[in-house]
């Protein structure tokens, strides 16, 4: 069972695997791990913009990642959006947990619902010149389906992280996550950056849903098998880490893959969650953390 | 005065459900009311740890699914009769409850959810890669048709107590239902219960004023737990066919806390409300437009009730009632 040829396309595979788990999960990582919004229709969204992807492509027959990268306008003003009655309806009454997960809860249904009732249940697919390349290098294959994904996923990703970390608004974004009082002290309002910054997080949305079509077929409750992955990630990489949340997506891309190389795919979940379960339970702070308190 | 009022209402109800599965011909009312009273006794139990105490479980799941899997694996080993499956259920979640509960030792809030979530999908991975219970394509539980017990012939189409196996699931559960009502009631009246609220709104503060606050969160994910196992346990018996994804699905968890929180989580009435309401105009809505509609319905409600009414049905009753005067 065991051969060289097999370890070296499950090790290509999680590489490029990782990749796309880093698009869907670095909107969260600003989200949840920056601003402490539990956004857990992240993935919904995903799927919203994988499906928007769809149209554009199944009926002018436009690239999906170019869609992807159209809507992302459209996707940050959404995000703002919800951000505001966010802000309006918990963040301001200070009462933000329960409630607030409860909100991005009823969010998913309600997207997941649209869906199904504007596209049914079937699975659809993209069409694209390059989908059904692949590059072959001696034994190992690179499909480009994957390829493509994680190219554009890389990009986006370090582009947020030195965003985050090089620009002024990037670091304000950081600065809102450190100390929130201290920025009000500086007469600046916070919940001003917060909405921009939620606004980005649902951007990377509309692009990860055009790599998402490409990666595979979606139907409109597929975003839920995601939800823990993202959020493992996000966890794992530790909060508002955009470094950490790339590694981590790395990690759990090559675990998987090899998980279900070597073991079948219906092993892969349990050993990324079971290692979630044993982080928060061990190292709550994650790989890269910030200093923060999981007890809070 | 008023607990002696309130058992007589618990009693009469009981007589009532019997009373209903003698005279009730009609099989739907029964389907319908099983699938309302689930929903509320997974809310109950969902309550006592995430309304009690403020620890939000995203697992209910987990613990239905288990209790579910436990009654199949009881009925594989030796055939066990369905009072022993769901017991089995109930002691398996017992102990994973217990487990859960040690989580809370370091994790609070969002990282407690996010934990619990973590472990539905690994509870639904161990069972589909375990092909004893069925795997991926299910199993089938196939009950007999009569049964009997200590001579009474309980199930029978002649001269049983119960005509179907579905009637006397709904008086079970009816009975479930009505013994986890009065064991949350308890909890709210007892110093139990006002330990586990002062934990609620500042665990520091409770630690520090002698609450034995591990003790309190253990026995509360316990109790929670094994409410949900025995209510899982009723699952395979009543639909005879369970496969992983359903028996572990996402929905039951998000329900379990929706119903709640559209109640209200202050008090067990509140949970008691949300599922009556909201099953009720499931139920409604699966007839007459289609079984997807429901998720739109618990979506909808969900964010209304915490933009608008942020403390639940019983929060805007009580709302309502103040500014009449």
């Amino acid at each position: 069972m065991f051969s060289f040829e097999l370890l070296s396309n499950a090790i290509v595979i999680g590489i490029l695997l990782g990749g796309f788990y880093a698009a869907l999960s670095i909107g969260l990582s600003l989200s949840f791990g920056l601003l402490d919004i539990v956004n857990i229709a992240h993935p919904a969204f995903i799927i919203l913009g994988a499906f928007i992807c769809f149209i554009f492509n199944s009926s002018y027959g436009l690239d999906p990642i170019l869609v992807g990268i159209i809507f992302a306008p459209a996707f940050f003003l959404l995000g703002t959006l919800i951000y505001r009655v966010y802000y309006e309806s918990f963040e301001k009454t200070g009462a933000t947990a329960l409630r607030g997960l409860a909100f991005f809860f009823g969010v998913m249904f309600i997207i997941e619902v649209l869906l199904i009732i504007y596209f049914g249940v079937d699975y659809q697919g993209v069409q694209a010149e390059y989908i059904d390349y692949k590059l072959t290098f001696g034994v190992v294959d690179i499909p480009f389906r994957m390829f493509v994904p994680f190219v554009v996923a890389m990009i986006m990703t370090l582009g947020l992280q030195y965003f985050s970390s090089k620009t002024f608004f990037g670091r304000a974004m950081q600065a809102v996550a450190q100390d929130t009082l201290a920025l009000r002290l500086m007469a600046i309002d916070p919940s001003k950056i917060k909405r921009i910054a939620f606004g980005l997080s649902l951007a990377t949305c509309s692009v990860a849903g055009a790599l998402f079509v490409i990666v595979m077929p979606i139907e409109p409750s597929i975003g839920r098998l995601y939800i823990g992955q993202v959020f493992a990630i996000v966890v794992l990489g530790g909060l508002g880490s955009q470094s950490g949340t790339l590694i981590a997506a790395m990690l759990l891309g090559m675990v998987e893959s090899l998980i279900s190389t070597f073991f079948g795919p219906s092993w892969a979940p349990a050993v990324a969650f079971s290692a979630l379960i044993l982080v928060l339970a061990i190292k709550p702070t994650g790989i890269l953390g910030r200093v923060g308190d999981t007890r809070g | 005065m008023k607990s002696n009022r309130f058992y007589l209402i618990m009693l009469g109800l009981v007589i009532l459900s019997y009373l209903a599965t003698a005279f009730i011909d009609n099989q739907y009312p029964f389907y319908a009311g099983f699938a309302i009273l689930q929903l509320m006794v997974m809310a109950l139990a969902w309550n006592i740890l995430g309304g009690y105490a403020g620890y939000v479980n995203f697992g209910s799941a987990a613990f239905f699914g288990l209790g579910a899997y436990g009654a199949i694996v009881s009925y594989q080993l030796f055939a066990a009769p369905l009072i022993i499956q769901i017991l089995v259920g109930g002691c398996v979640c017992a102990l994973l409850g217990l487990a859960t509960g040690y989580l809370t030792l370091r994790l609070r809030g969002v990282y407690f959810a996010i934990a619990t979530l973590a472990l539905l999908v690994v509870a639904e991975t161990l069972i589909h890669n375990w092909d004893y219970v069925g795997g991926a394509a299910g199993a089938y539980i196939l009950p007999s048709r009569t049964l009997e017990f200590l001579g009474v012939l309980i199930v029978g189409k002649e001269g049983g107590l119960f005509s179907n196996n579905k009637e006397l699931l709904f008086f079970l559960l009816c009975n479930l239902a009505l013994l986890t009502i009065i064991i949350c009631r308890i909890i709210e009246n007892s110093k139990y219960g006002r330990g586990l609220a002062a934990l609620r709104d500042n665990e520091e503060a409770a630690e520090s004023m002698g609450v034995p606050t591990l003790k309190l969160k253990l026995i509360a994910t316990v109790i929670s737990a094994s409410i949900m196992g025995i209510n899982g346990g009723f699952f395979p018996y009543f639909m005879t066919f369970i496969e992983p994804t359903s028996a572990f699905s996402l929905d039951i968890s998000v329900n379990a806390l929706a119903m709640s929180l559209i109640g209200g989580t202050a008090t067990w009435l509140g949970p008691v409300l949300g599922a009556i309401i909201l099953g009720t105009l499931q139920q409604i809505a699966t007839v007459t437009i289609s079984s997807e509609i429901n998720l739109l319905i618990v979506g909808l409600f969900l964010v209304g009730f915490v933009i608008f009414a942020p403390d639940g049905f019983l929060g805007l009753i009580k709302k309502l009632g103040k500014r009449g005067d």
